[in-house]
């Protein structure tokens, strides 16, 4: 706890980076000293000890990429063994919300790496494409909690997902012609679409199809109902909340 | 359709009417009867047994008031059931309204039939039966079957909403009306505060929970339905806490004042009986579970423990003067996690139905008792309070929503839109709890008892038919419905991929809010309560014992819809394959959604169902349905070893083609799909799609020659019957293999002769070109299968 106690030098930077606020940082770091076991980097195993976690039917993917090189912004491909405090500032800021008050063109970066992040938990072995190897093994994952779903219906799905994904990005295909898999452009041209049809769900949530833009905001604040959130972070600083009302 | 449904519907009606009719006028001929037996005893005697000496036993006897009211109370039910049992018939209706609204329907019936006989009702309803017998069970089931964890995810705002909203309807209502009793004109000023007061807090009771299946239909969201039931849920509790406390200041009011000291009483009593009340409860529920803990081998006596610790719960209490309601409440929510897992899986069915049959037992009572004292003369009809009643109930709800919810949201995450207070609003559909309070009031302390429950009746008719029957269509109309169109199989996933990451990166930061205290709480229940309180045989880890509940659960379903409902697929199976290479089909996209929403593990439970009067098959027959599916189709592949979708739809090889695998199957079962698709196409297309996968393979001249083998046929039929035709109900490809077989045996016979020249000549050809390629062959003598079973159109022509 006690590095990142005041707004020293080191968590300045790592405000700078990260955009994360000093209040945050703490509270993260105490998280990580909670994960770690006081260790100054995080292994594989340590994401073991969330009890949560374990529920998790992409809990594989999930810690996975925590440990991505390309996630991590130190390299095109494969995995890092340990992270550092920094680096996991790193993963935990893609699911900041996106600041109201940036312009258009930072809000479709901002977006766009949100989006890349969601790419390389489907693209394993960072080719650059979801094949249809990789789309079968996320959804098998994602079916995982359902003993009784066959591997060939979680097959089947994936299938039928990737030639809606062909036919969406590439069109009319002729017959002897292959699609590789989904690249990020595809998959940005896939996200565009589902935006758009989202945004028609504006008062009732429905369950599990909030529009994208929510999702995406609230990431970060759904995690953060105490009084770090950021957007709320200057409104309620000082006051007493409710515990439970979340 | 209609029709058929209505047949045995209307029957149904009428029977039920003359059962009715015919049951109620032979009790009320034979009350007069006996009574007229105890009147005029010696003259019956003497008729009955004119010869025979008194002492005799009569060989024929008649005692109807001694079975009269389990007698009637168990044609009631029976009643309500079959009546239920109909509106359940036509699959529309419990759709439109809720199902109280056929309840008071039946209930007036009852009353109506009654009334027409001077029969007297059985004294079902007083004070001790309906506290000590018909609450209880409506309470402990909806206890029992709330959703736990949502629940206390949003404790606070329920807490907030449910408690200050009770309060807040009755005192506004009470002291509102109190001000309309001042106007002498209405000719109310008999009516004093308290009595006023007493009757706010019984109609601000709400039984929302006809609304809640409406809900579930639109799928609302979960924090909406999480209010609405906890409003259910608690909301009785409070009023009646709240309506016995009043009751004991009216009873003090008539013999001295009520000095301030007394009100102040009053409010540390409210507290101390609520949560005395939840002290007692989750004190039960401990023991009950640590009970069951032993009770392996003899699982028997397993519900019996539930049902008699909750109602232990209650009456101890009672004894107390704590209160009863939120004591069984907080039993049933604190043993249920234990119970369900020490019982055996038979008991844990019994105690879920048996809790759902004796709530709805309960209920059923009281709405036939509300409806057979609407009808009859013990009413007193005064506009001015009625009226004033109606506003009132409706303007505080709104203040109370609007207020409530405008400070809750301030602390939310998640605030609630104005559409979902909207709809919070105009779920304030009163029920059994106002009618029962209002019917207990006694006549001593209130002279215009009449009046109180003809208001109070006036209210619940006007809430659950008007607002129960239009809350569905405003739902629809303010919740934008889904339009299935659009939404993909890939959003879908992906969707779900962002939920599932978003839980995992909570879970990894870690939550300081609530969640810690969940997470203490966890801790804890993990070190010491579930040790204390589980039998030691069971798994350890609870996902372990999710899915041993999951796997058990899913076989029961199997076996119950078991034969049935497979029939029923082959229709969609044929359906599907019908559409043939169509890319994907809607159903498709709609069965591999359905599979993901059911199947896939849900982090945050977010599909809740509940419903009163009826326990769902949880996760939905869709599930079980899936399941079967699944079933048939290893079935199928097993007997041929085919390349099929789980839900029966064959692979169609053109699409296969976009992806970037090598096929699995072998090569007998591409020939055979493609020999599937061909039948399945209509002419044209198939032609061309046959020629397409078959320019390689074949050599040039071969090919023309198969070309023209094929064209002319095609033009034959064309000729012959129309092109509509071809879309002819597949079977599966044994039916045709057979057929195939069949044919060839057919062949030498004279079953072509109608038809023209060209045909032969190309069937001739056709013979040697058999013997080319295997793969040709059997697609051509597919060809021939589909002209064969046009042939006999052919004949006609």
């Amino acid at each position: 706890m006690g590095a990142a106690h005041s707004a020293s030098e080191e968590v300045r930077e790592l405000m700078g980076k990260t955009g994360f606020s000093s209040d945050q940082i703490e509270q993260l770091h105490r998280r990580f000293k909670q994960l770690s076991g006081d260790q100054p980097t995080i292994r594989k195993e340590n994401f073991n000890n969330v009890p949560d976690l374990e529920l998790n039917p992409i809990r594989s993917k999930i810690i996975r990429a925590f440990f991505d090189n390309r996630n991590l912004r130190k390299g095109p491909s494969g995995l890092a063994d340990e992270i550092n405090f920094e680096d996991f500032l790193t993963i935990m800021a893609y699911f900041q919300p996106i600041d109201t008050t940036m312009d258009e063109d930072q809000v479709q970066l901002c977006r766009r790496e949100k989006l890349r992040f969601l790419f390389h938990m489907y693209d394993s072995d960072s080719d650059g494409r979801i094949t249809l190897e990789e789309y079968r093994n996320v959804v098998e994952e994602l079916l995982s909690g359902n003993p009784h779903i066959e591997k060939e219906s979680a097959r089947t799905i994936a299938d039928g997902a990737m030639m809606e994904a062909a036919s969406v990005c590439v069109g009319q295909m002729e017959p002897d012609q292959v699609y590789e898999g989904i690249t990020f452009d595809d998959f940005l041209k896939e996200f565009a679409g589902i935006s758009q049809s989202l945004k028609r769900w504006v008062g009732f949530r429905r369950p599990g199809a909030q529009s994208l833009d929510s999702v995406l905001n609230t990431l970060w604040r759904r995690s953060q109902t105490g009084p770090n959130c950021p957007s709320q972070r200057n409104q309620c600083k000082g006051k007493w909340r409710f515990p439970f009302l979340a | 359709m209609a029709f058929q449904v209505f047949v045995p519907f209307c029957p149904w009606k009428v029977l039920l009417l003359l059962v009715a009719l015919k049951c109620s006028e032979a009790t009320s001929n034979l009350n007069e009867s006996t009574n007229a037996t105890a009147r005029h005893e010696p003259n019956v005697r003497f008729a009955a047994a004119s010869s025979e000496p008194d002492e005799k036993i009569s060989v024929f006897a008649l005692d109807y008031d001694y079975v009269q009211i389990p007698y009637e109370v168990t044609l009631w039910i029976l009643l309500a059931s079959l009546a239920k049992i109909g509106f359940h018939l036509y699959h529309r209706l419990p759709g439109l309204m809720p199902e109280s609204c056929l309840l008071i329907v039946v209930g007036a019936l009852v009353g109506a039939i009654i009334f027409g006989t001077d029969h007297k009702s059985p004294p079902v309803m007083d004070s001790n039966i309906y506290f000590l017998y018909l609450l209880p069970p409506i309470i402990l089931e909806g206890g029992y079957f709330m959703p736990t964890r949502p629940f206390f995810e949003n404790i606070g705002s329920i807490l907030w909403w449910a408690g200050l909203g009770a309060l807040i309807n009755a005192f506004g209502i009470g002291l509102s009306l109190y001000l309309i009793c001042q106007i002498k004109a209405f000719g109310l000023s008999d009516v004093n505060l308290l009595q006023n007061l007493l009757f706010g807090s019984l109609i601000s009771s709400v039984d929302p929970v006809a609304v809640l299946a409406v809900f579930e239909e639109a799928r609302v969201n979960e924090p909406l339905y999480m209010m609405i039931f906890g409003e259910a849920l608690l909301n009785d509790g409070i009023s009646v806490v709240l309506y016995n406390i009043l009751i004991a200041f009216t009873k003090m009011h008539k013999f001295e004042a009520i000095k301030p000291v007394d009100i102040l009483a009053g409010c540390a009593r409210f507290i101390i009986v609520g949560l005395g009340g939840v002290f007692f409860g989750i004190v039960f529920g401990f023991i009950s579970a640590f009970i069951t803990r032993f009770t392996q081998n003899i699982s028997a006596i397993e519900p019996l423990i539930v049902f008699m610790f909750s109602y232990l719960s209650y009456l101890a209490a009672e004894t107390l003067y704590l209160s009863g309601i939120l004591a069984i409440t907080a039993c049933a929510v604190t043993m249920k996690k234990y119970v369900e897992e020490n019982v055996s899986q038979t008991s844990y069915t019994t105690i879920k139905y048996f809790m759902k049959m004796l709530s709805s037992v309960s209920e059923t009572l009281i709405f036939i008792f509300m409806g057979v004292s609407t009808v009859g003369k013990n009413h007193e009809w005064n506009w001015a309070f009625i009226c004033f009643t109606l506003a009132f109930c409706q303007i505080w709800r709104a203040i109370s929503v609007f207020a409530l919810f405008y400070v809750s949201n301030q602390f939310r995450t998640f605030p609630f839109s104005i559409k979902d207070q909207c709809i919070i609003f105009y779920s304030g559909v009163r029920g059994a709890g106002s009618f029962s309070l209002a019917f207990l009031l006694p006549l001593s302390l209130f002279p215009r008892k009449k009046m109180f429950v003809t208001a109070t009746l006036v209210v619940i008719y006007f809430t659950v038919f008007i607002q129960g029957i239009t809350i569905g269509p405003l739902v629809r109309y303010l919740g934008v419905k889904k339009t299935n169109k659009k939404e993909s199989i890939n959003e879908e996933l992906h969707i779900r991929l962002m939920d599932h990451l978003k839980a995992g990166i909570e879970d990894v930061c870690g939550q300081w809010s609530h969640y810690q205290v969940r997470d203490k709480f966890k801790k804890f229940d993990h070190r010491y309560l579930r040790k204390i309180l589980i039998r030691k045989n069971l798994p350890k880890s609870s996902i372990v014992s999710l899915y041993k509940k999951l796997e058990m659960k899913q076989a029961i379903e199997m076996v119950e819809t078991g034969i049935l409902s497979s029939t029923s697929f082959s229709t969609p199976l044929q359906a599907q394959r019908i559409q043939g290479t169509k890319r994907l089909s809607p159903e498709d996209v709609e069965s591999m959604r359905d599979i993901l929403t059911r199947n896939m593990y849900q982090v945050r439970q977010r599909t809740l169902s509940y419903n009163k009067y009826n326990l769902k098959p949880q996760t939905c027959e869709k599930q079980a349905k899936e399941i079967l599916t699944r079933r048939y189709n290893t079935l199928r592949d097993s007997m041929r070893k085919g390349h099929s979708l789980p839900w029966g739809k064959p692979a169609d090889t053109k699409n296969i083609r976009y992806l970037s695998f090598p096929y699995s199957n072998p090569q007998p079962t591409r020939r055979d799909l493609r020999a599937e698709e061909l039948t399945d196409n209509s002419s044209s297309d198939s032609d061309l799609s046959f020629i397409m996968f078959n320019a390689n393979s074949q050599t040039r001249p071969l090919q023309e020659r198969q070309l023209t083998q094929e064209i002319i046929p095609m033009k034959n039929l064309n000729r012959g019957g129309k092109p509509s035709n071809f879309g002819y109900p597949r079977s599966t490809s044994q039916e045709e293999r057979v057929g195939r077989g069949r044919w060839a045996a057919l062949r030498p016979k004279p079953l072509f002769h109608a038809v023209d020249e060209e045909y032969e000549s190309g069937a001739e050809s056709e013979e040697e070109a058999s013997t080319i390629g295997s793969r040709w062959s059997a697609e051509h003598r597919c060809r021939r299968e589909h002209r064969r079973s046009h042939s006999p159109l052919l004949h006609k022509k």
